[in-house]
């Protein structure tokens, strides 16, 4: 598998973007909106044109501006999937996915279970099967590089969790380079590996959603990141509860009844940090050494294990923390929200 | 009681409304419908109908075959320029007819400014049916050009990105993608330019003249009849108003009627690459 390489400069209205991402396996750029990722993917397809910089598929160039090489979209080996999807109205699905060259476009109806959609216009699809079928038109080409803009955005509250799981594992099973790009960290971290995250047409961070969670670098990423994303096996318990398995053998509870793999969602600041378990409402418990403290703003940021708590600088200093102290982290089973990940 | 305002409302409606189907209550109402008809048959009805046939047709396809590819030019590319051209497209629009006939004698007549090269060449057009059509496609093509931009500009640009993206080059993109998406806006701009080519009479008039059989139009025969016989004038005018709302009833019935085509009839493009 080839990575795609991408480095360039783009005079936008409001600022510079300025990029430069090595992109293999699956990776995600976040950022508000207006911050030039869309731009970022434009680029990558050859509809927008960069100042000057270098795209490339392993050894094949795309755009160079030293070079003076500049491939027409249709000449890059690319599959972009639109924000709103841009499903040609007029074209039945299996035209639709035939469109970009027929050799796959059966195989793929049937992998992604829209054989029986066929016939249909995408007008009588709904936003989820909209999206199977963009997937698998961009597919048809056999592409070096899969592309998505913003790929849960046009889809409702309801049917976003369903279709996440569902992306979830497709992206992990392509073995394709693929950018992502979306302005929720939530759908970058259950999407992705890793995660760029853009402002201003600057990379001002990249790692893993827990990297980012617990050493934010800047104010930004860490009112952005939010919440720590902690991955188990749920299972509901006698009394009402749901019990989540996580990966590491630790077993936490929610209030939000799920079963399969899911996603715990932990804001930090409701995450409390104590030398020894406290007695209190808080029923969930993680112990571990502290990996990192990081202080953002008037807060701290401290990761133990796979958890990020924020707490008052003050705290800190009263409970005289360092990193490598052994600590429990604490939250509330009713601050425990679960999504699903199929 | 009603209010005065709503009284004033409907007396104008009324007056404008009267005063617009009056007379063309009257072109059908002065003769009986079999009389209309058989007038139709006359020679001068006879020869009008089929120069207007030829040079409407003639003028028509030329009309389409350039204007499409120039609206779709105008309508999705960003050039420097871009504004003149849309000026110089509309520019006709606002021209008086008689401005028309003389300004295509300026151009293509014998002392006009392409007249030497067109007098070389053995090339002579005013007065001849030739002269008909440019003065057709002069005054018809800008209905078209404008509308068929709108047409173009109305097709989501994502979607011709999403066809480049899919492998499709610019021609592919055209013919596949906003070409049918476009079509419903390009047949009511082809119905309306359509119906502005067959009612054309000032430029033609001046540039081509009225010789029967050859350059008389269905305009023109009309004007050439009213001293000589009024029931073919009428019954001319008669035919005109009836092919007016055929165009009419077209267009609007086009949007809708479109929308369906797209979503269920139109003929699903098999994929023509491997």
């Amino acid at each position: 598998m080839d990575s795609l390489h991408v480095a360039f400069t783009r005079a936008l209205r409001a600022f510079r973007l300025e990029l430069e991402l090595e992109v293999d396996g699956v990776v995600a750029l976040a950022g508000p909106s207006g911050a030039g990722k869309s731009t970022v993917l434009r680029t990558i397809a050859g509809l927008s044109k960069p100042d000057s910089g270098r795209v490339a598929l392993g050894e094949t160039s795309w755009f160079d501006s030293e070079r003076k090489i500049d491939l027409r979209p249709e000449e890059r080996s690319v599959g972009l999937v639109f924000q709103d999807y841009a499903l040609f109205p007029h074209m039945s699905v299996a035209d639709n996915v035939a469109y970009g060259g027929g050799k796959r476009s059966g195989d793929l109806l049937a992998r992604f279970g829209i054989e029986l959609l066929a016939p249909l216009k995408p007008g009588e699809l709904s936003g989820g099967e909209r999206q199977r079928v963009a997937l698998a038109r961009a597919l048809a080409r056999d592409p070096g590089v899969l592309l998505l803009d913003e790929p849960l955005a046009a889809l409702d509250a309801h049917t976003r969790a369903h279709v996440r799981a569902e992306l979830r594992s497709l992206l992990k099973g392509l073995d394709l380079p693929t950018l992502v790009v979306t302005h929720s960290f939530e759908d970058a971290a259950a999407l992705t590996e890793r995660i760029g995250v853009l402002v201003n047409g600057r990379l001002v961070q990249m790692g893993t959603a827990a990297d980012l969670v617990a050493a934010p670098t800047t104010p930004f990423v860490a009112d952005f990141t939010g919440a720590n994303l902690l991955t188990g096996r749920a299972r509901p318990t006698g009394d009402g509860l749901t019990e989540i398995a996580l990966v590491d053998g630790t077993l936490i509870v929610s209030t939000d009844r799920l079963t399969g793999q899911v996603g715990a969602v932990v804001h930090p600041w409701e995450v409390g940090i104590a030398r020894a378990q406290p007695v209190d409402s808080m029923q969930n418990h993680v112990r571990g050494a502290i990996e990192s403290l990081v202080p953002v703003a008037n807060r701290v940021r401290i990761r133990v294990g796979p958890l990020t708590a924020e707490i008052t600088a003050e705290s800190a200093a009263r409970l005289g923390l360092e990193p490598g102290d052994e600590v429990v982290a604490s939250f509330k089973a009713s601050g425990t929200r679960l999504i699903p990940l199929g | 009681m009603r209010r005065p305002f709503e009284i004033l409302l409907a007396v104008c409606a009324g007056l404008i409304l009267a005063f617009l189907t009056l007379p063309i209550l009257a072109l059908f109402l002065r003769i009986p419908p079999e009389d209309l008809l058989s007038q139709l048959t006359s020679d001068v009805a006879v020869d009008a109908l089929l120069v207007s046939l030829k040079t409407s047709l003639i003028a028509h396809a030329v009309v389409l075959f350039l204007g499409t590819p120039t609206a779709y030019l105008v309508a999705t590319r960003r050039f420097r320029g871009r504004s003149l051209v849309l000026t110089l497209i509309e520019l006709p629009l606002v021209l008086p007819p008689a401005v028309a006939g003389i300004a295509l004698f300026a151009a293509f007549g014998r002392a006009g400014l392409l007249g030497d090269t067109l007098d070389a060449a053995g090339i002579h057009i005013p007065f001849t049916q030739a002269a008909v059509v440019l003065a057709i496609i002069f005054v018809s093509s800008p209905f078209y050009l404008r509308l068929g931009i709108a047409a173009f500009e109305a097709v989501d640009a994502s979607l011709i990105d999403a066809s480049r993206t899919l492998g499709a080059g610019p021609r592919r993109t055209f013919f596949r993608v906003a070409l049918p998406l476009a079509a419903g806006g390009l047949s009511a701009a082809s119905a309306l330019a359509f119906a502005r080519g067959l009612g054309e009479f000032g430029a033609t008039i001046m540039f081509a003249g009225s010789l029967q059989g050859v350059t008389q139009t269905l305009p023109l025969a009309i004007y050439s009849q009213l001293d000589v016989d009024f029931d073919v004038a009428l019954a001319l005018g008669a035919f005109l108003v009836v092919v007016s709302v055929a165009v009419l009833l077209t267009v609007k019935l086009l949007p809708s009627w479109t929308r369906f085509t797209l979503l269920s009839l139109a003929p699903s493009g098999r994929s023509d690459s491997s």
